[in-house]
């Protein structure tokens, strides 16, 4: 399964580097989502969604407060499974494979799809403890393997120049906008082949939204980025791929340059234009 | 006016700030009384010399401590039947500590003021702690060495400090001697005869085992003789030496050295001499055996099997309390259920605690520990082992006693624990078990730590359960010693919270005791507070390291 992964990786960094015309061509599908229905009990969240997460892009998730796109997001690692009451219709498709079978690994399936949160949610330990966090759950102890890893982690979220040298302080010691760069280190120090970023920018200072997001940009060269964000500009700015959620619906999902400079629904124009929300 | 007054809200301050003062006052006069009274008890005082005129009218001589005193209005007096001379409007009474209570028939005597002709403090007077019959209150005649004089008048004093120095080294020794060498050498014939009735019981018992039995039977017993030789050698150094004594009413005394604890001369001490003896006092009153029922000597073995008892109650109650605690808040379906057990187990924190007493001793001791002595200790029968109140039952006791403090306790801290480290956690992949080991639990161990204090102040404080489970007056061996298995969970203890009762309301000499009751109180608050305070410095500990709640 991984040495599959790792594969198509491969190929993908080669799609890349002959550069734009990528884009153009019709994506490799990542993540598939198909008919899906979420219940809160007898509430319905999210009816009937069906979209395709193309591989090594981001996919930004819009629309007004409560339109179930952070529902629709916590899907896609199985987040919502720890909800009381909730039940789920439909399939989602990582790389073919049905995360919503019955015998998946839950635990498994999340070192594959990381997610970062809202609000910046560091553990109450050390900067080099938090990094480690999810290799020691693998079992990795070894102190050279995790050294090794939580640098490379750290320099991938922008944050080893300002962390090196406090590696071992707490890390509720670090700003919001760091803690939020520590927790994406602490996501890609598994390295999963998703990661869900679930407004990551909305609790931080300007400046350090525009790091989180140049820090996007970056990571998209190796993984699939999924993002809730309710700043459209932020949407525009780093995703390729835009869906327009209302009242648990897809509205309208397309590449972003498209979505937002020619949208087909009138719903969404009215959304992207201000008129509400 | 009144109404701005009232409108303002400072009614409200002034009295709520009135609760906390009242509160404080009571806290702090509580402690106050029990410490001063209670430590007054080690301060050496001044003994006097009384010429006193008896109801008769002869002239007697009275030699003691005074220790209190009492104001009779002149009319009480007359109805409680005193002789008051015309004129007087009160009578004042002075309580003595006499000591001398083999020859006097009591310890205190009240004296009535208008009827001391006189009273002076000799510098000669001297205040003899005897290991048996309390005080002896006199003066010093000489020191005997088998039955000769070896000093009297002026050096006599100096002579029986020397003397008794070494006669207490050699009591020393022999006590040593008696519970360590001889305490192991019955541990080991006692484990003998256990085995053999073991083998016994097994049809396992042949000539060759008796044969290797009485070998080492003998070896025991030659040691044992080796040791006896000893004390009785240092027993008879010891008994040498005698002091003659005269009381007050100048009747001479032979007093053997070794039944002599402390020599003291008050009013010869200044006030160096008398601190540095307030903190001996002190000092041996923490780390002594207790004599004469209670009421003399120190509370070592209570301070002990207190602190040992608090100790093992904790730990069982921890893991258990927290266990039970995740159980109900991370994986029980919260519903009807839960809720239910979450009132009983609030609830079971209210019952009292003689109740778990006599649970203890019918489910723990009766039934647990008699199950245990039949299947596991076939060969002590009919002597019970763990069949009957001891350490471990006492300590289980108060452990479930305490269990729901702790549940709830965790419980509270385990809701405090912010959803999004959980789901951080999961998101890396972690189990739900991964989870509450690695982050949740150590996030919530300041809390375990705040139930778990909550849980030692009242176990610490707990008589009424213990007596029914563990606790005597009076236990002749530590529960923990250095004979196999060295922690005897088995044996009975002493403690300190039923000590105080004893002492104050069992003992046959109510006013010596007294002191002591308020001296133990005193530090039975010391050692709950000590205990209190680790805890506490532990919890403070891990506050400052998974400080994450806050923020």
């Amino acid at each position: 399964m991984t040495t599959t992964a790792r594969k198509t990786h491969a190929i993908d960094i080669s799609a890349l580097s002959r550069g734009e015309k990528a884009i153009q061509d019709k994506p490799e599908t990542c993540i598939k989502v198909e008919d899906l229905n979420l219940f809160y009990g007898s509430k319905q969240a999210l009816h009937s969604v069906s979209m395709e997460m193309p591989r090594k892009k981001v996919t930004a998730y819009i629309g007004p407060s409560g339109c179930g796109k952070s529902t629709l997001l916590r899907c896609i690692n199985r987040m919502n499974d720890l909800v009381d009451g909730v039940r789920i219709d439909g399939k989602i498709l990582l790389d073919g494979d049905d995360i919503y079978d019955k015998g998946v690994n839950v635990a498994a399936l999340r070192r594959r799809v990381g997610m970062v949160f809202q609000k910046p949610n560091p553990f109450p330990k050390t900067i080099y403890e938090n990094v480690a966090y999810g290799l020691r759950i693998q079992g990795i102890n070894d102190r050279h393997i995790l050294g090794e890893i939580v640098e490379k982690s750290l320099r991938g979220a922008a944050l080893w120049d300002e962390a090196k040298d406090r590696l071992n302080d707490n890390a509720l010691g670090l700003s919001g906008g760091q803690q939020q760069r520590l927790v994406i280190a602490r996501a890609i120090a598994i390295e999963p082949e998703v990661i869900l970023l679930d407004e990551p920018a909305s609790a931080l200072d300007p400046i350090s939204t525009l790091k989180i997001e140049e820090l996007i940009d970056e990571l998209k060269e190796k993984y699939t980025i999924v993002i809730v964000t309710h700043n459209m500009q932020q949407a525009a700015r780093v995703s390729d791929y835009t869906a327009f959620m209302y009242m648990g619906e897809l509205i309208e999902f397309g590449e972003t340059s498209e979505l937002f400079t020619n949208p087909v629904k009138k719903q969404t124009e009215d959304y992207i234009t201000g008129r509400y929300g | 006016m009144i109404k701005a007054w009232f409108k303002s809200g400072s009614p409200w301050i002034w009295m709520t700030a009135g609760a906390v003062g009242i509160n404080l006052l009571l806290v702090i006069g509580l402690l106050l009384l029990i410490a001063v009274r209670g430590l007054g008890h080690f301060w050496v005082t001044d003994v006097f010399e009384y010429h006193y005129e008896e109801h008769e009218g002869s002239l007697t001589r009275v030699i003691g401590e005074q220790v209190g005193e009492s104001l009779l209005s002149a009319a009480e007096a007359r109805e409680a039947g005193y002789e008051v001379p015309d004129g007087a409007e009160y009578v004042q009474k002075f309580l003595i500590k006499t000591g001398n209570r083999d020859i006097l028939g009591s310890d205190f005597r009240w004296l009535k003021a208008q009827h001391i002709k006189q009273r002076a403090s000799p510098v000669d007077l001297v205040v003899i702690e005897r290991r048996e019959w309390g005080n002896f209150y006199g003066r010093l005649l000489s020191v005997k060495d088998s039955g000769n004089v070896i000093a009297e008048g002026a050096q006599a004093w100096q002579v029986a400090q020397d003397k008794l120095a070494d006669v207490l080294v050699q009591h020393d020794k022999i006590a040593r001697l008696q519970s360590r060498e001889v305490g192991a050498i019955n541990h080991a014939l006692d484990r003998l005869r256990l085995r053999q009735r073991a083998l016994e019981l097994r049809n396992q018992w042949n000539d060759e085992k008796r044969q290797a039995f009485e070998l080492a039977r003998q070896d025991h017993q030659k040691a044992y003789e080796i040791i006896q030789r000893d004390i009785a050698a240092l027993n008879v150094e010891m008994k040498r030496f005698s002091l003659v004594v005269q009381e007050s009413g100048g009747r001479q005394i032979s007093l053997p050295m070794h039944r002599v604890v402390k020599l003291t001369q008050p009013n010869a001490m200044n006030l160096l001499d008398k601190s540095i003896d307030y903190v001996r006092n002190f000092v041996s009153f923490v780390s002594d055996n207790p004599r004469e029922a209670n009421t003399e000597g120190g509370i070592f073995p209570a301070i002990f099997g207190t602190v040992l008892m608090v100790f093992l109650m904790s730990i069982v109650v921890t893991p258990f309390g927290v266990v039970a605690a995740v159980y109900l808040r991370e994986y029980a379906r919260q519903g009807f259920v839960t809720r239910i057990i979450r009132i009983s187990v609030n609830n079971l924190a209210g019952v009292p605690s003689i109740v778990y007493g006599v649970f203890g001793l019918g489910f723990f001791v009766y039934i647990i520990g008699g199950g245990i002595d039949r299947v596991f200790y076939p060969e002590a029968a009919p002597a019970p082992v763990f069949g009957t109140p001891g350490l471990l039952w006492a300590s289980l006791t108060l452990a479930l006693l305490t269990l729901p403090v702790v549940i709830v306790a965790t419980e509270e801290g385990l809701s405090r624990i912010p959803k999004s480290i959980r789901e951080g956690s999961l998101a890396l992949g972690a189990t739900k078990a991964e989870t509450l080991w690695r982050t949740v639990l150590p996030m919530a161990s300041p809390a375990i730590m705040t139930g778990l204090i909550l849980a030692i102040a009242r176990a610490a404080g707990e008589v009424a359960p213990l007596m029914l489970v563990g606790v005597v007056k009076l236990a002749p061996t530590l529960p923990l010693d250095g004979n196999f298995p060295y922690l005897h969970l088995d044996r009975k203890f002493m403690h300190m919270g039923f000590h105080i009762y004893d002492v104050g309301f069992q003992s046959p000499n109510v006013e010596t005791a007294r002191p002591l009751v308020y001296a133990t109180s005193f530090l039975l608050v010391l050692v709950i507070v000590g205990l209190n305070m680790f805890a506490i410095s532990i919890r403070n500990n891990l506050r400052e390291k998974y400080r994450a709640l806050e923020n």
